[in-house]
């Protein structure tokens, strides 16, 4: 599905890499989780799989296209879930999703259909035409989210979608990409909250450095490790108990 | 082009959420076109209600000095105040209390005439012949009237003032010379033999095309101007616009969506000149309607209105090309609206929105033929003035086109360079 092979990535004035001669193979209808501490070079990745910087060598594939000669074909196979609220502040949701919905080719009663059900689910068909700036933290996420799934993506990439968010929240969009899974669709994200995607993931990638020093499925990790009741416990183990603050 | 409308619907949406944003856009221009011509006109305007008080010192107190008051009261432009001293004069000008003190010297009158009649004499001597010796010649030291300028006067004003004053003295000698010579003459002082009147005279005469008179006012000339300036300051909140997107996450939604950057620029583009199209009719109907209820001449559009609005369009267009370059190539609202700013404020400068290209140095007056403001002015100037057709307006309008395509070709070709992949 996607065939990440020898990827690197350096920065203009940066000293190292932050991702380097990176392999992976991620499976259809996977979701894959990609941890680790900040800077390890999980939102690299996904940028760049996401076509949004260019790898400074090495090459990925997905669905067997090539990321530089099928481009357009990609945009339309992909969805990705910024970090960062993607919205309007001063647009309501219906307008915010309107106008990416339409941006995919979407139009008509099947774009307000898609609107309204995703609302719904996520519980915020009341809001729909509330502006986004009069919304709470865990509300934009789920915007955030519905933004990038009207296409029915083959592919979703989020990176960190439940961060700064409360339970309820976190929950309800959990469930949500678990329901986008099940029917068919690929997840790739990244997060902070191990318990979180020990549960929620089939399998995982610790990075560290910009490099994978381990992967597999999160049982199979925690079994590995003797010490290790969790995937937290992996996780201090393998990338230490040291701070990782960098500018 | 399903992509384009909601592009464009997106843009309008967002710019009339923005209460503040529209009261500047069209609020703003309308203040400054009132506010320029309303000043201006003052300025156009012969007989002018506003009066500059200016100091005299008139040491002669002779016929020469109450010529120079009269003739300075007579002006309308001037309310005289004498002034005993010329030190109190001198410091009340320097003070800033009074933008000019005029100092006569002692005995002009008396030194003019003998002057003037000591050299007729010699002229009139040498005509009947005379063999007797001329009397000795009193020599008569030069005068000098005395003018003292607060220095904060502009140079325009202060060369206005003497060039009035020096064609008053000018005057007042010939006066002084015909007088002397007709003393000399006749013995009756009152009869008339020189005519002292001008005889060479000025009179405009206004041009005509296909039977048209065109009689230029400063609105005729002030509106086209202006309402330029306004319709290119649309670069600043566009290319704030534009940062806006890169600086709030969207941006990247939209590079990961199937949709170019031409398609986004394109909806901003379509808005914005909606927008610059708003802003003139707004001037236009100022200049027709407003303009002569506050006592300024009327904005006359009769049978133009249509070629107004090519013109409109197309230098809207320019401008929007520019905006769009900016905020691509801007990293943040603090490098691209203090620039579209002053950029503005250039451009009208070299495009002789204040200064007619023809005062300008020579370098600048090359330099004005690439400023898209002075494309768009000519433009105007050839409907609004010289009762131009499409055909005159084509060179100019063309060239505003060309720099609208050359802006908006960099600013994609700039964004795309940027973010290959």
């Amino acid at each position: 599905m996607i065939k990440i092979e020898q990827i690197s990535k350096k920065y203009k004035d940066a000293e190292k890499f932050s991702v380097s001669n990176l392999d992976l193979l991620i499976e259809e209808k996977e979701i894959f989780g990609l941890l680790g501490p900040n800077g390890a070079g999980k939102t690299t990745l996904i940028s760049l799989l996401c076509s949004l910087i260019k790898p400074t060598s090495g090459s990925f594939t997905i669905k067997g296209l090539n990321y530089k000669k099928n481009k357009k074909e990609l945009k339309q196979l992909i969805g990705i879930v910024p970090q960062e609220y993607a919205l309007y502040p001063t647009l309501t949701a219906f307008e915010n999703l309107k106008y990416f919905g339409s941006m995919y080719g979407l139009k008509g009663k099947e774009l307000t259909s898609k609107i309204n059900e995703a609302l719904e689910t996520l519980g915020l068909l009341e809001f729909a035409h509330k502006k986004i700036s009069s919304f709470s933290g865990g509300m934009k996420r789920r915007i955030n989210l519905i933004a990038s799934i009207l296409h029915e993506p083959k592919i979703l990439f989020l990176d960190e979608p439940t961060v700064g968010v409360d339970v309820q929240s976190k929950n309800v969009i959990i469930k949500y990409l678990q329901d986008i899974n099940s029917r068919g669709t690929t997840i790739i994200y990244t997060s902070h909250h191990l318990n979180e995607a020990e549960h929620f993931c089939t399998r995982v990638a610790i990075i560290d450095h910009g490099k994978i020093i381990s992967k597999g499925e999160p049982k199979a990790l925690i079994a590995a490790e003797k010490k290790a009741n969790n995937l937290e416990d992996v996780f201090i183990e393998l990338t230490g108990k040291d701070l990782r603050d960098y500018a | 082009m399903h992509k384009f409308l909601a592009s464009t619907y997106k843009e309008f949406t967002l710019l009339i959420r923005d209460f503040g944003g529209i009261v500047i856009l069209f609020v703003m221009p309308l203040v400054l076109i009132i506010t320029i011509t309303l000043i201006q006109d003052s300025s156009f305007k012969t007989i002018s209600d506003t009066k500059i008080p200016i100091l005299i010192v008139d040491n002669d107190k002779g016929d020469v000095s109450k010529s120079i008051i009269n003739g300075m009261q007579d002006s309308s432009a001037f309310e005289i105040i004498e002034e005993a001293e010329e030190a109190i004069a001198k410091e009340k000008v320097f003070k800033g209390k009074y933008q000019l003190a005029i100092v006569i010297p002692r005995n002009l009158s008396k030194d003019l005439a003998l002057k003037v009649n000591q050299n007729v004499e010699g002229i009139i001597a040498k005509f009947t012949m005379e063999d007797e010796v001329a009397s000795e010649k009193t020599v008569i030291e030069k005068k000098e009237v005395r003018l003292y300028f607060d220095p904060a006067t502009q140079l325009t004003f202060k060369s206005s003032v003497k060039n009035g004053i020096d064609k008053m003295i000018s005057k007042i000698e010939t006066e002084s010379i015909y007088k002397a010579f007709q003393s000399q003459i006749s013995d009756d002082p009152n009869e008339s033999i020189f005519e002292t009147e001008n005889f060479i005279n000025f009179k405009e005469v206004s041009l005509k095309k296909e039977g048209q008179d065109i009689l230029p006012n400063s609105v005729q000339h002030n509106v086209p101007a202006w309402t330029l300036f306004a319709i290119f300051f649309v670069i600043v909140p566009l290319s704030i616009n534009v940062v806006q997107e890169k600086n709030q996450g969207t941006f990247v939604r939209l590079r990961t969506n199937p949709v170019s950057y031409a398609t986004v620029l394109a909806g901003k583009t379509a808005v914005y000149l909606v927008v610059c199209i708003i802003q003139f009719i707004l001037m236009l109907l100022i200049g027709v309607y407003l303009f002569p209820s506050i006592g300024l001449p009327t904005l006359d559009i009769s049978g133009k209105l249509p070629l107004l609005f090519v013109v409109a369009f197309f230098a809207g267009l320019a401008a929007i090309g520019l905006g769009l370059l900016l905020g691509t190539v801007a990293k943040t609202h603090e490098q691209s609206a203090p620039f579209g700013a002053t950029f503005v404020v250039i451009l009208a400068a070299i495009g002789g929105v204040w200064i007619p290209v023809f005062a300008m140095p020579k370098f600048m007056q090359i330099l004005s033929n690439i400023s898209p403001m002075n494309w768009g002015l000519n433009a105007f100037y050839d409907v609004f003035l010289r009762n131009g057709s499409l055909l005159d307006i084509l060179p100019e309008i063309g060239l505003l086109f060309l720099f609208f395509i050359a802006t908006t070709t960099i600013a994609i070709v700039y964004n795309e360079k940027k973010y290959a992949v």
